[in-house]
């Protein structure tokens, strides 16, 4: 199918599209598309407006400052899968980042856009809550800081309001914890039918945060003893899963463990396809 | 409110003024406007990979993206590889030889994901060969001939290396 008819405009600034959503509270704003257009397509979504965001620059940005790294709105998949600062110091976000759909995908797919889109199955919202994230958003009042813990309220669903958009997100770094990354889908690029990023203090304790299991992503603390079943059924418990099958708990459990040995990797070993895949 | 607005498309390095919908995806305005049929369309929602084009060198899918917001950037399709050129692109030449192509419906898409794959990455090997074509269905699952016609450009052919 085609998308319903629209007004185009194209943002230079954040405040002229702060602007525009209070003028069409149904306005969409796209960067990269990547979910927005299949779901217009099918006129899932039929905005009154579609503003334009990929021509403000200041949202395309990377930098690490030795404690945060601050990424744009604006910044691709792929930009993050191949930078080369991230891949030294946040090294689970470039792992992660390779898992995203395709490789034309991740081109043009963007961090805000996956964020705002909050599909509890992605990889991007649970990165930000497992990294214990703050995400930059920009309102009338001007930019706050939302913690991602409160960003994702459930399926699809943020503290957005209407008239505000996503600037950025700021990543503190991970301290002495080591973070691992797994997850498990049919096929290359097809969503997570389970995903896990583990952290692990080296203390006995550490933290999970599934992603695919559940209506959206929670870091939860977890007992690490070297048998350690009960502690992920305790902290799924917690959850409001999407699936109570034994099947799909034993495979979130299966994607914890699998995450944990991730994290005990090093060096080369760490971005190996085959650490992170196992049989699936 | 079916305005159209003008826009500059550069496709293959050369400019094409068209009148567009904003609604109207790049995938169509390159078939129907331009009239560049070599882009195929199959799903609509960015699965299958027959609508992959190069937009400033890397693959992106032409119906995620509307042609309004293609004005400024360098277009590439399935023409352009062979563009005032009397033959196939050596990437072409191995798809013929290695009969990579079944129906023809997938072809492009594989043909520019392959092409932008070996730009960036001269040799690469089977698996990220594979791995860079997860976008790119094909229906006839003739998959194996594809990666075996990319691997003899790679100079990395499946033969020499066993």
């Amino acid at each position: 199918m085609k998308p319903a008819t629209f007004e185009y405009r194209k943002a230079t600034t954040v405040a002229d599209v702060v602007q525009w959503l209070k003028d069409a509270p149904d306005g969409k704003v796209i960067a990269g598309g990547q979910s927005l257009v299949p779901l217009m397509n099918f006129r899932l979504a039929r905005p009154s407006v579609l503003i334009d965001i990929n021509g403000i620059r200041a949202l395309h940005h990377v930098e690490y400052d030795g404690s945060t790294l601050d990424l744009g709105a604006l910044i691709h998949h792929q930009e993050i899968a191949d930078h080369p600062e991230i891949q030294k110091k946040f090294p689970v976000l470039t792992v992660a980042a390779r898992h995203i759909g395709h490789w034309a995908i991740r081109n043009r797919g963007t961090l805000g856009g996956s964020l705002a889109h909050a599909d509890p199955a992605s990889e991007w919202p649970a990165a930000m809550v497992a990294l214990q994230a703050e995400i930059d958003v920009q309102g009338s009042p001007g930019v706050h800081r939302v913690p991602a813990s409160e960003f994702f309220l459930g399926y699809y669903t943020t503290v957005l309001e209407p008239d505000e958009m996503i600037v950025g997100a700021r990543v503190p770094a991970t301290g002495a914890s080591r973070i691992g990354f797994a997850e498990v889908a049919r096929r290359t690029g097809d969503f997570a039918l389970a995903g896990a990023f583990v952290e692990d203090c080296l203390d006995g304790t550490g933290f999970v945060t599934w992603f695919g299991v559940s209506d959206k992503p929670q870091r939860i603390a977890v007992a690490l003893p070297p048998a350690r079943e009960t502690s992920w059924r305790e902290a799924l418990e917690q959850l409001t899963l999407n699936d109570v099958a034994e099947d799909k708990i034993a495979l979130a459990i299966e994607i914890a463990e699998r995450a944990l040995k991730h994290s005990a990797l090093v060096g080369a070993a760490y971005f190996g396809a085959h650490a992170i895949r196992g049989r699936d | 409110m079916s305005t159209k607005m003008p826009v500059n498309l550069t496709i293959n390095g050369e400019t094409f003024n068209v009148e567009v919908e904003p609604r109207w995806l790049l995938s169509d305005v390159i078939r129907h406007q331009v009239g560049l049929i070599g882009t195929h369309v199959g799903c609509e929602q960015g699965v299958c990979g027959a609508c992959t084009v190069l937009i400033d060198g890397k693959p992106e899918r032409s119906c995620l993206i509307f042609a309004v917001q293609a004005q400024g950037h360098q277009i590439t399709t399935v023409e352009g590889l062979t563009q005032n050129k009397p033959d196939l692109t050596p990437l072409q030449q191995a798809f013929q030889n290695h009969h990579a192509l079944q129906c023809g419906y997938c072809t492009p898409g594989m043909l520019l994901t392959a092409t932008a794959l070996l730009e960036t990455e001269p040799h690469p090997n089977e698996h990220r060969i594979r791995e860079a074509l997860s976008g790119n269905v094909c229906r006839c699952t003739g998959y194996q001939f594809i990666v075996d016609a990319i691997l003899e450009v790679a100079g990395d052919s499946k033969e020499a290396s066993r």
